[in-house]
């Protein structure tokens, strides 16, 4: 496998450089929340990684439509590592949800659509997984996989729709707040710009491990390749 | 001679339609004849469609307070189950015995072959429900057969067939093929689902047209988007 | 009627056919023979339009593939591995419903006509999947001619005939070259396809290795070139 390229190496120095940056913000820069103390705190990652697992969905649907139209494995490539991300994300927001929900709503959980259809999203990307595992061909697991990634983030939209339609208790932080949601509160200056700024550095950590998980399929691949050869000879 | 070549291509396109159409009508119509033979399809699914509402009876206590509430979630969970069923079945004929390359093999667009099953598909759910709404209506004492209530029952079978179509024919490939399509499916139709939950619902509690029409409108605007990604990816799930 | 240039097929990281090239005059009648594994039934799958070919051209009378396959499928006929037929229809059914897919027009008399070529014409009302083996490959064979296709591509169509059948596809075979369509087949009997094939390829490593006119070979010839090719 060829050394890490430069610019990789750049880019993880970056986001090294934000997070630790992220962590000050959130836990020094910002106003401990008068109501909810701490614990608010967890918002910050919890927007973040909310952030990073609809994107990285999204990049995948989008990925999956290129391979569909070139046929290039990279792309493929690209889509499954997108989701692999997107998961590992979507479960980091689910359950920092959760940690904040035990003192507010006083629950770990609730029926709320917006966190049973974060959840669905997730089952979705399960979903998608076995899909491609039960797939010997790569050629066929890189279609079925894009035509899936594609049809999957179309259900994607009534995870946001849902908290408009249904009656939710779930905070509408940015945008119109409901007054009927628990545990919304006004953000102050500096709130906002540690929220951006983690929003920021997700997307940063995000890139850093898509860059990696790809060339770790690309090696996977090569060592794939050289058996064939090896067999062939 | 421009306008010889446009009347040519009028005249070819008029019989590449009557083509298209023709394969649409002899799958139904194949699927029907292999159905009226083997009757497996339609009774796997209306058996199991009773089971499902005969569990839920005990397991619900469907007295007649909670009978209003969750008819819709009961009868609409029924389908989704059922469904799976009839859309494994369907696909599983094409796939023993290399039938799938034999429609591959006709000179039409893709999409044909997708429309054709697309309509047996939603013809055996519709004949299932059409059975299964009366029967729930007896057994329960509500009355089920509703000009709005069908419509509904109509476009939320659309939606799910539409889509479970295509995932069918994907699931069929996988080495996990019994056990994939529910796994596949239930997600990705879900805002169909719920949207049918909610119209039925209003329907059945008799509440005002405004009530629901927003379900009502969410449950085409998902019909619409599901066809069009479905007859564009079918291709790809089809060829090698 | 075939043209093939440098065709590459792999599936994921494994080729199977490396920088093929094949080419079929209109009515001949082209034998693929080679071991287990070579990429036979890769090459009648990549000329039938049902697998896409990794790169290189592919023409079939005129219509490049994949791009116009829609229209290269009309003139095609094809045996495969699989029968390719529904076990819940009869044998009239399952050919009035392939005849349907193909627009044939005299539908019924050429129903007809099949079925006694076949010789399936006195149990044509039963079910496909009361059919032994043999039946159901009597009956794929059926289904692979219904058209009238131009080009016949039949991936080892004499597994599991009996002798009767056998015979029955051969003189089939003869016939529909005399009519001038062309055929393509993939065999591992050396000595019934230097009997009826015009030109035998031998497939291996990927590529056409050998390519035999009938006339050059004496008997018991090919099977000494076929095992020099391809343990060579």
């Amino acid at each position: 496998m060829e050394p890490v390229p430069r610019n990789l190496k750049i880019l993880t120095g970056i986001t090294i450089v934000l997070f630790l940056t992220a962590l000050y913000m959130v836990f020094i820069y910002a106003p401990r929340e008068a109501i909810m103390g701490d614990v608010q705190r967890v918002f910050y990652f919890h927007v973040a990684a909310g952030w990073v697992g609809a994107l990285a969905f999204l990049v995948t649907a989008i990925a999956g439509g290129v391979y569909l139209a070139k046929r290039e494995p990279k792309w493929d490539r690209l889509a499954e590592s997108s989701v692999e991300i997107g998961v590992v994300f979507t479960i980091i927001n689910i359950s920092s949800g959760s940690i904040w929900a035990r003192p507010i709503w006083n629950t770990w959980w609730t029926w709320d659509p917006r966190l049973v259809t974060a959840t669905i999203m997730l089952l979705l990307y399960f979903a998608y997984l076995m899909l491609r595992q039960g797939i010997e061909d790569p050629d066929r697991r890189a279609r079925f996989g894009s035509v899936y990634g594609i049809a999957a983030f179309i259900s994607v939209p009534i995870t946001f729709l849902s908290i408009r339609v249904f009656r939710t208790i779930h905070p509408v932080v940015i945008g119109s707040s409901d007054p009927a949601a628990e545990g919304a509160f006004d953000m102050t200056a500096r709130m906002v710009q540690a929220l951006m700024f983690s929003v920021l550095t997700f997307t940063f950590v995000y890139a850093t491990l898509l860059r990696y998980r790809i060339r770790l399929g690309r090696g996977t691949e090569e060592v794939e390749k050289r058996k064939m050869e090896l067999i062939s000879l | 001679m421009a306008e010889g070549v446009g009347a040519v291509s009028g005249v070819g396109r008029r019989s590449a339609l009557v083509g298209y159409l023709r394969v649409v009508g002899a799958i139904v119509s194949k699927d029907i004849a292999a159905e009226l033979r083997s009757r497996e399809l339609l009774g796997s699914m209306l058996i199991f469609s009773l089971l499902v509402i005969l569990i839920f009876n005990f397991a619900l206590e469907l007295d007649l307070r909670t009978r209003q509430t969750v008819t819709a979630g009961v009868l609409w969970v029924t389908f989704a189950f059922a469904g799976t069923l009839g859309l494994n079945r369907s696909m599983a004929i094409e796939k023993d015995r290399g039938c799938l390359d034999g429609l591959l093999l006709a000179p039409v667009d893709r999409s044909a072959l997708y429309f054709g099953k697309v309509f047996s598909n939603l013809l055996f759910m519709l004949i299932v429900e059409a059975i299964i709404l009366p029967l729930y209506s007896l057994l329960y004492n509500v009355n089920l057969l509703h000009p709005g209530l069908i419509g509904v029952v109509l476009l939320g079978s659309i939606g799910y067939v539409v889509i479970g179509t295509l995932l069918s024919a994907m699931a069929i490939q996988a080495r996990t093929r019994d056990i994939l399509l529910p796994i596949l499916l239930f997600p990705v139709v879900l805002p169909v689902l719920v949207a049918a939950v909610k119209a039925t619902t209003g329907i059945l509690e008799g509440l005002p047209f405004e009530e629901y029409q927003a379900w009502l409108s969410l449950l085409i605007a998902y019909d619409g988007i599901f066809l069009g990604v479905a007859i564009v990816l079918f291709d790809y799930v089809v060829e090698e | 009627m075939i043209e093939v240039r440098n065709l590459v097929k792999a599936f994921g990281v494994m080729p199977v056919l490396r920088g093929l090239n094949f080419r079929v005059a209109e009515g001949e009648f082209v034998a693929v023979v080679g071991p287990n594994g070579a990429g036979k039934t890769t090459l009648l799958r990549i000329l039938a339009s049902l697998t896409r070919p990794t790169m290189g051209e592919v023409t079939l009378a005129g219509y490049r593939l994949p791009a116009q396959a829609e229209a290269a499928r009309k003139i095609v006929g094809v045996v495969s591995h699989q029968p390719m037929l529904y076990g819940d229809l009869t044998a009239d059914q399952n050919l009035r419903f392939f005849g349907r897919i193909y627009g044939v027009v005299d539908l019924g008399d050429r129903i007809a006509e099949v079925l006694s070529i076949v010789g399936l014409r006195a149990r044509r009302n039963d079910l496909v999947r009361k059919y032994s083996r043999g039946m159901q490959q009597r009956l794929a064979i059926g289904r692979g001619i219904l058209h009238r296709p131009e080009l016949l591509l039949f991936d080892e169509p004499h597994t599991g005939l009996d002798p009767d059948a056998a015979d029955m596809l051969d003189n089939l075979l003869e016939k529909v070259t005399r009519e001038g369509r062309t055929v393509v087949m993939t065999s591992h009997d050396l000595t019934r396809t230097a009997k009826l094939a015009s030109r035998v390829d031998i497939l291996s490593g990927g590529k056409i290795a050998r390519s035999l006119k009938r006339g050059e070979l004496k008997p018991g010839e090919l099977s000494k070139l076929y095992y020099e090719v391809t343990r060579g």
